[in-house]
């Protein structure tokens, strides 16, 4: 395990009462694009500051590269880190905040202006070198502090929400960019977020972080497609869920029994036994609604049960639609891959259909 | 057009009070003491008439000597004033809200006693059979005993502060009561909260995450302190120069008291035109002849630093230009 490019192990920190990180052990890969998913107050940016050097553990330890750096000031690993308020230095320009690092290393004056010239270029700010930090936009400012961050080649860079603090297209602008700078550079990044869109389009693997504790590391398709938890499922996206025991198992496939709603049929990939309480999450965009019930060569098996549609919101790409079945709302979304306004409309109390193929379906957290 | 002549006057009636207030009680009463400086005087401590044979008195050789002195001593408490406000103010800031007012109405508590009984105080702790002079005694022995195994940089420095000559201590030192160490000592003593004051107002709004950050990016704590902190509290530092300055140049009362027959400075020697002598405008004189002392130099500096900031700012102007054309061209 020490091997590895970064490992946390065993990590706990506490705050008078509260555990804010709760004995976390993870290993990140060198190179990679890893990000820390989580609610707000679950311990990330502690997380953050703990591998940077602001916060010892109080128990655990963190090795880099084979390393104890677990005590070691922040001044002494080499982790820096783009803050969430970017923290530029005021006083000087963005050519002195880029090269503040370079300096400290006591680096030649001639590879220090090479290096932050080929960085100024990279983010596309050389014309504005010689400004100061208060007359920059927030996108600049935050393309300053990474670039600061990157420039005397950290071993880790570590994010803090660097994008909280931008409005939507500069975010998603910011994002492509991060990427790309991530491709450039080759440095092992970790991303903090509590947006599982960004963390979904950039990262390699995820942690889902709740209350101190990671709930779930795995490449962002497994995470959405298989949530180890029922917290999980719903913090990354929507679904529905229906809880409720297991009255038979038949091969593959069981037969659920949730509370006021029809018997569902399930893949089966845990090998549950009859009679135990799971909870069934199905996205959305897995449950079709017709207004009529689908033909018999979709498939035996399929969950099939009427529902009653109550809301609708169209959004051009897709619909989103709640409808009400048996005693349970279900969301369910169409994509529109064909001309809309040749297709029969649905609309409000409509009797229609929704449905599902039992593989599409994830049994999350039995009991 | 209209609302701005309007404006403009809402703006001088606001400003008035604040004007007249300056104007009585700053510019009219320089104005005398400058007429005054070109009066001669009565024999019974009244202005006399018009002449120039005030001024032609103050070529009195021991007045060089005396403002030198005076801006030195100034320069001096100012220096130790900020170097110990500096740790301080970081100190207070960085402490939790709550303590913060507390410990910095501790500071304030001293202003609470009389400050001629607090001066007297110190007459009292510095007396040649005080244990502070006690201390200080053995303090001075150890330097001179260990004088010359000291390494050269720290020898160097008890001669700069005045500790030391250049062979052993200097036994002239021997008291501290009637010499310029008191004198330098309690100034720094009394005017220190007024040092600590607008370094703190400025540090309260300095962000420290910039500390962090520093230290991120591999400073050690003191650089960063130095590199950060300090140009980031200047402004404080600046009100805190003058804070400090300006009375010192003109005190009277603590060199009266603790400085002996040693260290008389200029204030005393207004103090002893005016009530001693009563020679108003001897004393008028040599104040004005202060105040030009230190505005001018002063003055120049301010003069000075604009120029500078300004050929800064357009060097970056041109750096930019430069920078902007060069990359439009490959
Ligand atoms: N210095 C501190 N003293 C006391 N409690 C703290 C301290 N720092 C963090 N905490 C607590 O620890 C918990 C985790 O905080 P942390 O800042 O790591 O959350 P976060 O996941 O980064 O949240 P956010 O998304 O809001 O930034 C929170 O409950 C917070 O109140
Ligand atoms: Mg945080």
């Amino acid at each position: 395990m020490k091997d590895d490019f970064l490992v946390f192990d065993h990590v706990t920190k506490r705050f008078g009462a509260l555990t804010a990180v709760d004995d976390v052990c993870l290993t990140v890969k060198r190179g990679e694009f890893f990000s820390l998913l989580g609610p707000s107050g679950c311990g990330k940016t502690t997380l953050l500051r703990m591998l940077g050097g602001f916060e010892r553990p109080d128990s655990g330890r963190i090795y880099l590269e084979g390393r104890d750096i677990t005590d070691l000031p922040p001044n002494q690993r080499r982790v820096h880190t783009v803050f969430q308020n970017y923290a530029l230095f005021p006083t000087m320009t963005i050519w002195d905040n880029i090269a503040f690092s370079l300096k400290l290393a006591k680096k030649e004056k001639g590879e220090i202006e090479e290096k932050v010239n080929a960085i100024l270029g990279m983010i596309q700010m050389s014309e504005h070198a010689w400004k100061y930090p208060n007359q920059l936009s927030g996108g600049q400012k935050q393309r300053v502090a990474i670039a600061r961050a990157l420039v005397d080649r950290p071993q880790v860079l570590l994010l803090d929400e660097p994008l909280a603090a931008l409005d939507l297209k500069l975010r998603q602008h910011m994002l492509i960019e991060l990427d790309a700078i991530h491709d450039q550079v080759g440095i092992t990044f970790i991303y903090v977020t509590h947006d599982q869109g960004e963390a979904m389009s950039l990262s390699d693997r995820i942690a889902v972080v709740n209350k101190g504790r990671i709930e779930q590391l795995d490449v962002p398709a497994k995470i959405y497609e298989a949530p180890s938890s029922r917290f999980v499922a719903s913090f990354i996206g929507d679904t529905n869920f229906f809880s409720g025991e297991i009255v038979s198992v038949e091969g593959d496939y069981c037969t659920i029994q949730p509370e006021g709603f029809p018997a569902i049929s399930a893949y089966n990939d845990k090998n549950l036994k009859a009679g135990q309480r799971v909870d069934l999450s199905v996205r959305p965009e897995k449950i079709r609604v017709t207004l009529n019930p689908p033909l018999p060569e979709k498939g035996a098996g399929i969950n099939v049960f009427p529902a009653k549609v109550k809301d609708i919101v169209y959004q051009g790409v897709y619909t989103k639609y709640w409808l009400q079945s048996g005693g349970m709302r279900v969301s369910a979304l169409k994509p529109h891959s064909r001309f809309l306004l040749d297709q029969e409309a649905i609309t409000w109390n409509d009797d229609a259909f929704v449905w599902w193929h039992p593989d599409d379906g994830y049994m999350v957290e039995a009991k | 057009m209209n609302g701005r002549k309007s404006s403009g006057k809402a703006e001088w009636l606001t400003t008035m009070p604040s004007l007249a207030w300056l104007a009585l009680f700053f510019a009219v009463p320089s104005v005398i003491v400058l007429a005054f400086t070109f009066h001669g005087h009565t024999a019974n401590g009244g202005v006399g008439e018009w002449s120039l044979s005030t001024w032609r008195e103050l070529v009195d050789p021991d007045y060089p000597t005396i403002v030198w002195k005076t801006v030195r001593i100034s320069f001096e408490v100012t220096f130790w004033s900020i170097i110990l406000a500096l740790p301080c103010a970081y100190a207070i800031a960085r402490m939790p809200k709550r303590w913060r007012s507390v410990v910095a109405g501790a500071i304030m508590l001293p202003f609470w006693t009389s400050f001629v009984v607090r001066v007297f105080a110190w007459k009292t702790l510095l007396h040649p059979d005080g244990w502070l002079q006690a201390c200080y005694l053995t303090w001075l022995k150890v330097c001179d005993w260990s004088f010359g195994w000291l390494p050269g940089f720290l020898q160097r420095f008890l001669v700069w502060t005045g500790f030391a000559t250049a062979g052993h201590v200097d036994p002239s030192l021997a008291t501290i009561l009637d010499s310029e160490t008191a004198v330098v000592l309690v100034s720094v003593y009394t005017f220190l909260p007024f040092a600590i004051m607008p370094i703190y107002t400025a540090a309260e709004k300095f962000d420290f995450s910039l500390l962090e950050a520093a230290r991120d990016l591999g400073a050690t704590n003191f650089y960063s302190f130095r590199k950060i902190f300090l140009p980031g509290v200047r402004q404080g530092v600046v009100s805190a120069v003058l804070m400090v300055f300006i009375p010192v140049i003109g005190s009277y009362v603590i060199p009266q008291m603790l400085g002996g027959t040693e260290c008389i400075l200029i204030g005393n020697k207004i103090f002893m035109r005016a009530m001693q002598n009563r020679n108003i405008p001897h004393a008028s004189a040599l104040a004005t002849l202060m105040a030009v002392t230190v505005l001018v130099p002063m003055g120049a500096a301010m003069w000075w630093k604009r120029r500078q900031e300004a050929r800064d700012r357009r060097k970056l102007d041109v750096r930019t230009n430069r920078l902007m054309t060069s990359g439009g061209a490959s």
